[in-house]
């Protein structure tokens, strides 16, 4: 890791169990096939803090939320959520610690068989106690307010352009009020004028339900606005980390290659 | 205690040696529909069950199949008809028509033409949707937002192919039947009255109950193969494709499969 910023295991360690920290990886590893794709990631999220990881694709970004949220399953390593062990959870229990995580998909995910309201009821209607369509009501219409998209409602996701499937797959996942979000390339594909509002929902997104998010990007206007610390993550692993300002004056080549590419 | 040996050859090693590539994928692929088929049953006593999602996949599987089956059963009995018509006039032995036709059609042709339909539309369709669901990363949206897609995708889709299917198939026997008094009355004259009467009469219990039988395991096949192909297709959009032809192939072969086991047993149990 770059030398000039911080982190080593060993600091990792000492803060094992700490109520301060939302999640916690040690030594995470991850292989498909022959093809090392995470190897030895170490990282803690602190409560209500945004986090971003920059990488260049195919660096094991996405492979890292999906390990996060259980979607697939590390070779090795320790990987705490809220303090429990991911791996060790049975199915129910992981269930459980899902509702709690929110994750924006790349392209948003929405259940194109379903409009607007439908992709927003499906998750409370599947909780074990479902509300009633009374109780839905107001849920739904405070998470399209926060995303400015109240009047979409009733539409379907292929009426909507791709910013706005972006605010309804965040949309989506706010209505479950998760603890911790994690944003796959949030901005990709979209305008910089439409990035921008993203960038910015994200913000208001972690001051109004104090979240804890992981955003993994490699758009670098939406790093600049929405990170608290960033991480930079080269062939699954990272290289430094540390603050937009102290990484785009990094001595690293690559890390500095991100910024670079900005101005 | 004597320790295992640690040059033990275990049986994944010999079959990873021995069998040919394309035999060990076969055998992965009958291992993860295995776990399917268990993860299927486990789901369908899980609490919650989803209604509206079953009734919406009746209506999209049964009803809107209903025309296509018609149209082939009433085809399948005229042709059948028209085809056996001369040579049994050549015997006298015209008055068996219905009867031969009937039974042909309960036992055989029927359940086996409209589940080859079935496997053709509806296990394509599922196919096509459920990659295309898996492509797209809503299966993923499912599951990481603490749903069960199991439960509302696969269980839903299954359990509406065996029950929608049997029943398609006995309409398709009704029709068949229509088709072939109408083959009947394009060379000669019979009433509705006497031709019913005479399939009726030949039609028994040891007929209809393997064919409902039949049609069951074909229904769970088209649904269960369909949902398989569908939900464990790679992420591609090539893949979208292959799930749907692969879906069609698979579960039309199976059943034939099914067909020639359930011959076999009710030929022994009746």
């Amino acid at each position: 890791m770059d030398s000039a910023i911080k982190t080593g295991n060993k600091t990792l360690e000492n803060n094992v169990n700490s109520p301060e920290y939302v999640l916690e990886i040690e030594h995470l590893k991850k292989s498909f096939d022959d093809k090392q794709v995470l190897n030895d990631i170490s990282l803690k999220l602190k409560k209500g803090e945004n986090l971003v990881v920059l990488g260049k694709s195919g660096h094991g970004k996405s492979v890292l939320i999906k390990c996060i949220v259980g979607l697939l399953t590390p070779d090795a390593g320790i990987l705490k959520v809220f303090n429990k062990e991911i791996t060790d959870l049975n199915k129910d229990e992981l269930t459980e610690l899902r509702r709690r995580i929110g994750f924006l998909f790349q392209n948003s995910a929405l259940y194109d068989s379903m409009s607007v309201r439908e992709n927003l009821e499906f998750p409370l209607q599947r909780q074990d106690e479902p509300l009633s369509k009374e109780e839905l009501i107001p849920l739904i219409e405070e998470v399209l307010e926060a995303v400015g998209l109240l009047d979409a409602i009733d539409k379907m996701p292929s009426d909507l352009s791709g910013g706005m499937r972006k605010r309804i797959g965040l949309a989506r996942t706010l209505i479950l009020k998760p603890a911790i979000m994690l944003y796959d390339e949030p901005t990709t594909g979209l305008d910089p004028i439409t990035s921008s509002e993203i960038s910015l929902l994200i913000l208001d997104i972690q001051k109004k339900y104090n979240t804890s998010s992981i955003i993994i990007t490699h758009d670098m206007a939406c790093a600049k606005v929405t990170n608290d610390r960033i991480m930079v993550l080269k062939e699954g692993e990272f290289i430094a980390e540390g603050s937009y300002e102290a990484l785009e004056n990094s001595e690293d080549e690559f890390v500095r290659s991100f910024f670079e590419s900005t101005n | 205690m004597s320790q295992p040996s640690t040059n033990k050859i275990t049986a994944a090693e010999i079959i990873a040696e021995y069998l040919p590539t394309s035999f060990q994928n076969f055998l992965i692929e009958l291992g993860s529909m295995l776990q399917f088929f268990i993860d299927f049953f486990k789901n369908l006593f899980k609490r919650g069950f989803e209604w509206n999602a079953f009734i919406r996949q009746c209506f999209e599987v049964g009803y809107r199949s209903i025309g296509l089956v018609s149209l082939t059963a009433f085809i399948m009995g005229l042709v059948m008809t028209l085809q056996s018509q001369p040579t049994l006039a050549n015997f006298g032995a015209e008055s068996w028509l219905p009867g031969m036709v009937s039974i042909s059609i309960v036992r055989e042709i029927g359940p086996v033409i409209t589940s080859l339909l079935c496997a053709g539309k509806i296990a394509s369709s599922i196919g096509a949707e459920l990659g295309s669901m898996k492509v797209t990363e809503q299966i993923d949206a499912m599951e990481v937002s603490g749903s069960n897609p199991m439960k509302y995708l696969v269980v839903t889709r299954i359990l509406a192919t065996t029950l929608t299917i049997p029943l398609l198939v006995i309409l398709s026997d009704a029709v068949s039947f229509c088709g072939s008094w109408v083959a009947v009355n394009i060379n000669s004259t019979m009433s509705a009255m006497l031709f019913f009467n005479k399939i009726f009469a030949t039609i028994e219990y040891e007929d209809l109950i393997p064919s409902f039988i039949k049609s069951i395991l074909f229904g769970f096949a088209v649904g269960f193969i369909g949902c398989y192909k569908g939900y464990n297709s790679n992420k591609g959009t090539e893949s979208v494709g292959v799930a749907a032809n692969s879906a069609v192939v698979t579960s039309s072969i199976s059943i034939f499969l099914i067909d020639m086991l359930v011959v076999q047993i009710t030929n022994l149990l009746y």
